[in-house]
């Protein structure tokens, strides 16, 4: 049961807050570590939401969900950091501006 | 049906050794090549012989069923197969004078690298050949008489490699296209008609046709449109040029598929259709009128003609001419016996010309043999008795069937003496022309030079000395040939051949002797007489008096050119027909629709989307932020676009 005094809406208002903080962290930052914790906090921001719709509508598919984006957050961030350590030892940079190679 | 025939293996047979040949040739000796080769045409021929001996036993028409081919409401066309004496008469000629020259090619093409390929092009072209005249319905027959056309063409350019072979193969292909487009409208107008091809169908249909201006107007039709179709398969006015060029192909393959059976087809089409043309009067008109003014053209230019084998061309579309002016007049069977004898003696001058050729070394220009006679002594001897027979010398082949057009021509109801004065001028031409060749080729001194290494691809392989008779494989072949010429017509003494192939043409059929024998004999006296004064002419000019060619030529000046260049009717096809047709693919179809439409819009298109992409391409710059920023912007675009749908909604 979802406590009556904290309205659905204010758990919108949180999760939106946390992935505009997500986009913005994701689209400001250079250092490659930040803008992947910046999608960990997007994915949460939106799991946030899940919850708070599978709460106020009695429904269990969005907690569902969320497992889901959490088990395939867990997946990405394995392959994500192995990726960035290959990247650090081939340009010893953490900044992706100067990842830049793939393009026509 | 009194006896199972099993009449599908002849054509079958050709077929197994064509592909034999085709797809494991390449591998084989040539040694095995010709065991196959030989083995399935004679085999083909045995099966013949066979069908002669049971013939007398059969319940004519003998059909044979085989398989449903196409079978839709109203119509239907069947694998099956018909024999009469009438096509019984064509698969003789066909295999027996095929098989000849099967032998004959084992030692003309022994040299060539393609030696295998030659002899499954040929038992090709006998499998179809043989589907042509076994077919019991137009569709089946057209489908040989398409493929005996692609057979030619692939042997005509059979030394494809020369661009002249390759080209004169296109033009025979072409040319006969024409044709077949008549073949094909009339066979839609018969389906339209009668709703079947079948001939013993058609037949009975046209038979019980009520009499009247309508069905009398659509029989008409179809006649002209099939002899529209035998004028491209046959060579004749106005279809005739490919045939001449055809000459560019191997010789035997002249005398085989360009002399004595392909080219006929059109005959045997024509007389196997007689039932429709007896009731068209108007189109077995122009059926004689076609063959009447082909046998006289053709042979006008003949005379003129220095290049052996052209001489021979022409002189066969004009005596292909005297086929259909034969079944123009309604003596169908003495056009079949035409048929069967000039397969006879011009196959055998085509072959003999092959082993002229042979002899001195791949040269076809006349001027340039002469004396040959003491040098290759059997294809003279040979040589001899074929243009005696087409002269028509009695009793030699050509005598018996020429004079039995001639007199019907005059004779029979649909005759005229204007056919008959057309055909016995050009028996006087044939004659002369025909001496002509033997006596430029055969007597006199050898013009031609001593050592000639440069032949034809066949034989290129030996020196050449002095000119040499041909293996034993080519004369034999010949000799039968000259045999045949010899006695072939003999079948036609008392009306025997007439008599049997009265149950196909009926006994209607120009039995009834307007004129008494007296005027028969005079006609026959008369066309020994100028068969006689051509031989006294050619043998003055070109013998006694060499000189007098070329006094004469000069003489007629801008005629003999004319004659000479064929009448330039080559060069008005060219301009009238294949310029516009070539100039207007190039500059409105090629240049106009092709490249300005059609190409344009895919290019524009092309290159449409290559400038797009270019200016896009700068979006990927590899950054990944500026990527982030673009999906960022977006779903910020989709977030709006979905709310304003949203508030719209409300």
């Amino acid at each position: 049961m979802v406590p009556s005094y904290v309205p659905l809406s204010y758990y919108l208002l949180l999760s939106g807050f946390l992935f505009a903080c997500g986009v913005v962290g994701f689209l400001i930052k250079r250092n490659i570590i930040t803008i992947f914790m910046s999608i960990e906090l997007m994915l949460n921001g939106v799991n946030l939401s899940f919850v708070a719709f599978a709460a106020h509508w009695q429904a269990l598919a969005g907690q569902v969900f969320v497992f889901f984006v959490m088990v395939v957050a867990a997946a990405e961030a394995a392959v994500g950091l192995a990726i960035i350590i290959a990247v650090y030892r081939t340009r010893e940079t953490l900044n992706v501006d100067q990842v830049n190679l793939l393009k026509l | 049906m009194t006896a199972n025939l099993n009449l599908w293996l002849i054509p079958v047979l050709a077929l197994a050794g064509a592909a034999i040949n085709g797809f494991f040739g390449k591998k084989l000796s040539r040694r095995a090549v010709t065991t196959v080769a030989l083995f399935f045409s004679g085999a083909a021929f045995a099966m013949a012989l066979l069908v002669v001996v049971k013939f007398s036993s059969l319940s004519l028409p003998y059909q044979e069923f085989f398989a449903h081919w196409i079978r839709i409401t109203g119509f239907s066309a069947d694998f099956a197969f018909y024999l009469d004496q009438l096509s019984l008469v064509m698969l003789l000629v066909v295999t027996g004078v095929g098989f000849l020259i099967h032998i004959y090619s084992v030692g003309y093409m022994w040299d060539d690298p393609s030696y295998y390929r030659f002899f499954s092009y040929l038992n090709l072209f006998m499998f179809f050949m043989l589907t042509l005249v076994l077919a019991n319905n137009y569709l089946l027959m057209f489908i040989g008489w398409e493929g005996v056309g692609l057979a030619s063409y692939l042997l005509i350019g059979f030394w494809f490699t020369k661009d002249s072979a390759a080209s004169a193969g296109k033009k025979a292909f072409i040319v006969n296209r024409i044709g077949d487009f008549g073949f094909l409208i009339a066979l839609f107008l018969l389906i339209k008609q009668f709703g079947s091809l079948n001939f013993a169908q058609v037949f009975s249909s046209v038979v019980h046709l009520s009499a009247g201006p309508a069905s009398e107007s659509l029989l008409t039709a179809v006649g002209i449109l099939l002899m529209v179709g035998a004028c491209g398969k046959s060579a004749q006015i106005p279809l005739y040029t490919w045939l001449p060029d055809a000459m560019e192909g191997p010789t035997p393959v002249s005398a085989l598929i360009h002399a004595a059976t392909m080219v006929t087809a059109g005959v045997y089409m024509v007389a196997r259709s007689h039932v429709i043309f007896e009731r068209a009067p108007t189109a077995l008109m122009v059926v004689a009128i076609i063959g009447t003014l082909t046998a006289l053209f053709a042979a006008t230019i003949g005379i003129a003609q220095t290049d052996i084998k052209k001489v021979l061309a022409y002189s066969t579309v004009s005596q292909l001419g005297y086929m259909f002016m034969a079944c123009g007049v309604g003596a169908f069977s003495a056009g079949i016996f035409h048929l069967m004898t000039h397969a006879f003696f011009k196959g055998l001058l085509f072959l003999g010309a092959g082993s002229v050729i042979h002899a001195v070394g791949g040269e076809q220009d006349m001027r340039k043999m002469g004396g040959l006679k003491s040098f290759i002594p059997w294809t003279f001897l040979t040589m001899g008795v074929a243009t005696l027979a087409i002269a028509g010398i009695p009793p030699l082949a050509g005598f018996w069937s020429k004079d039995e057009i001639l007199w019907k021509a005059y004779s029979s109801p649909n005759g005229s003496w204007v056919f008959w004065l057309i055909g016995v001028l050009t028996a006087f031409i044939t004659s002369f022309y025909m001496f002509r060749l033997l006596y430029m080729t055969f007597f006199g001194d050898y013009r031609g030079a001593k050592v000639d290494g440069h032949g034809h691809a066949a034989h290129d392989a030996h020196g050449h000395g002095k000119p040499h008779e041909s293996p034993m494989v080519m004369l034999v072949p010949l000799m039968i040939l000259a045999v045949l010429s010899l006695v072939g017509g003999l079948v036609g003494w008392g009306n025997h051949f007439e008599h049997f192939l009265a149950p196909v043409f009926g006994t209607g059929e120009a039995t009834t002797e307007t004129a008494s024998s007296f005027t028969e004999w005079l006609l026959m006296g008369v066309s020994v007489a100028v068969a006689l004064l051509g031989w006294w002419l050619a043998h003055l000019l070109y013998y006694r008096r060499a000189d007098l060619p070329q006094k004469i030529a000069d003489a007629f000046g801008s005629f003999y050119e004319t004659v000479v260049h064929k009448y330039y009717i080559d060069e008005l096809y060219a301009a009238v027909f294949v310029k516009p047709l070539v100039d207007g693919s190039t500059r409105i179809l090629w240049q106009g629709v092709d490249r300005n439409i059609i190409d344009a819009a895919v290019n524009d298109a092309g290159e449409g989307a290559r400038h797009a992409s270019n200016e896009v391409r700068h979006m990927q710059s590899g950054n990944i932020r500026s990527y982030a920023g673009w999906i960022a912007a977006g779903s910020a675009v989709v977030i709006a676009f979905m709310i304003w749908m949203w508030t719209e909604a409300r």
